[in-house]
């Protein structure tokens, strides 16, 4: 038997190979790129004072962003607070509970809640909280940053309560265990190490908003005054000082940038290690 | 020692002990059960007695698994399933017992290994005792070191008991599901195929096992493998397209059998 095109196939496949692997690289080189930049011009400016000292009148030269960093630490730790466990919850409902047609209008309405620009959720959170207070504050911040966290530990955690294999929990209902202890004493900790990497990304995604921060936190060159004041947070502080004329902001920017990222990718790598556990079935 | 056939199968002596003094403790009459639509099982009548084991067997799809779980009513939390007809345990309407109280009392293990993986040996086998409310440190250690025991895997373990269950060999897993089954002290063991995803010595051991087991509890097993039917069990039922063809003394079934299809299939004519 022949088969005659045989030759140009391999060719085709080397090709898609190839091209394929160049496109892996131009993703990774773009991530590299990003972090290396970000790096280079804000890990310089990163200094003591930086970290710990209120920033400085304009036009003078120094100061730091630590009531940015305090802000962004309220603001993502409410938010996690209240998004985390109604999406947990939520999820848990939908992968255990909810008949298919509901989990299917659930799940539908979830991912389109994903799928809110989120400069939407800060005028929601503006309308319901701002407006009402008659003041900007963390809380509205916290508000528009957990109704966004919610879509995605909700879907992640169904995700991975789905992934629990069906013989566990008959395992445990065999023993004659009630079903909702089944779900959250054997199911939930088979699942919980998904659930948790799920819930980081999320929070880590959050932290890096600034569009729903613009007229809910506000931002603030001071300590704030409590969750009900106007809030610094770093992503605000980076886009304000980004856009200013000073090129000591400028640097501060940078700076503030590098955090961030810092902070955003010491999250990623703890979801990563918390994935390394087994995640259900037999290893 | 593994038992062989001919030790396995009762003797005539010990077949007239059994039909004389064991007495059915579990039945099944006129059980119909399926998914939907679907019927598997169309009219069983079962009758399992008591501290024996009784093998069922018959080709895949008759209804084998069905039938066991239908005794724990495990068949009816899956989507769709539903079973009817009478039930009994010890007298009692089965289908009237709260499902989670009836699975204390009638354990199972399954096909496949199914130790929880986020537990530790010992967290597996307390399992059904810590779960359900028993939290006296003292005895939950007693009942899970007896069930180890019992399900002669302790000494294999003793020294590793907080380690996580998935380090075990699959065998090992095995014996763990049945020490966590023994551990809430039920009156009735279901097993579900326990030995098809093992190999042929772990499966020898769990065969031992049950040897010592039916000495206080009542077994039943799903198998298709004949030979361990024959080599295990006391009683055995046959089961050919969800109906009960014959249901007697393994010994009988295996050598006098009452009816033809049961001949076919356990002379390897079909399924």
């Amino acid at each position: 038997m022949r088969f005659p095109d045989y030759a140009r196939r391999k060719q085709v496949d080397r090709f898609a190979t190839a091209l394929s692997a160049a496109c892996a690289f131009f993703a990774l080189a773009a991530l590299f790129a990003i972090l290396g930049y970000i790096a280079s011009k804000g890990a310089a400016a990163v200094n003591w004072d930086f970290l710990t000292q209120l920033p400085k009148p304009v036009g003078e030269i120094g100061g730091g962003i630590a009531n940015s960093i305090v802000g962004t630490a309220k603001i993502v730790g409410l938010a996690a607070l209240l998004g985390g466990p109604i999406g947990i919850l939520g999820g848990i409902y939908l992968s255990e509970y909810a008949s298919s047609r509901t989990a299917f209008w659930v799940r539908y309405a979830a991912d389109a809640l994903n799928g809110v620009p989120s400069i939407v959720m800060g005028i929601f959170a503006y309308s319901i909280i701002v407006l009402p207070l008659k003041r900007f504050s963390g809380l509205a911040g916290s508000i528009a940053l957990g109704v966004i966290l919610i879509p995605i530990v909700l879907r992640n955690t169904e995700e991975f309560m789905r992934l629990v294999p069906r013989s566990v929990r008959e395992g445990a209902l065999a023993l004659g265990i009630p079903r909702w202890k089944c779900v959250l004493r054997v199911a939930l900790p088979t699942a919980a190490p998904g659930v948790l990497t799920g819930l980081l990304l999320g929070i880590s995604r959050i932290a890096g908003e600034t569009a729903p921060l613009i007229f809910t936190a506000f931002g603030n060159r001071f300590w704030d005054q409590g969750m009900l004041h106007p809030m610094a947070s770093l992503p605000l502080t980076i886009y304000t000082y980004a856009i200013s004329p000073y090129e000591d902001w400028h640097r501060q920017a940078w700076a503030g940038a590098f955090i961030l990222l810092m902070f955003v990718l010491t999250a990623n790598i703890l979801a990563r290690l918390l994935m390394r556990r087994p995640t259900g079935g037999h290893s | 020692m593994i038992p062989t056939i001919e030790s396995a199968v009762p003797t005539e002596k010990s077949e007239k002990v059994s039909e004389e003094e064991r007495r059915v403790i579990l039945s099944a009459r006129a059980l119909r059960a399926g998914y939907g639509a679907a019927e598997i099982l169309k009219g069983v009548d079962f009758p399992v007695r008591e501290r024996v084991v009784t093998a069922v067997i018959g080709p895949s799809g008759c209804g084998k698994s069905t039938l066991i779980r239908c005794l724990n009513r495990l068949h009816e939390s899956v989507p769709g399933g539903w079973c009817e007809g009478e039930l009994l345990l010890d007298g009692e309407d089965l289908l009237r017992i709260d499902p989670v109280l009836l699975r204390r009392r009638i354990g199972m293990v399954f096909q496949r290994p199914n130790p929880f993986p986020s537990m530790s040996i010992r967290q597996n086998v307390a399992a059904g005792l810590t779960l359900n409310g028993v939290r006296a440190r003292r005895v939950v250690d007693e009942r899970v070191e007896r069930a180890l025991s019992d399900a002669a895997l302790f000494s294999e373990v003793k020294d590793r008991l907080d380690e996580s269950a998935l380090g075990l060999s699959g065998g090992q897993q095995q014996r763990l599901c049945i020490a966590r089954a023994l551990a809430v002290e039920p009156e009735v063991l279901l097993l579900d195929e326990p030995c098809s995803a093992l190999d042929p010595i772990a499966t020898a051991r769990i065969e031992e096992l049950l040897f010592e087991l039916k000495k206080r509890l009542t077994i039943v097993t799903v198998t298709h493998n004949m030979q361990q039917a024959a080599r295990v069990s006391d009683y055995t039922a046959f089961l050919l397209m969800g109906e009960l063809v014959e249901c007697g003394p393994t010994r009988q079934v295996f050598t006098r059998p009452a009816d033809k299809r049961t001949e076919d299939y356990i002379t390897g004519r079909f399924g």
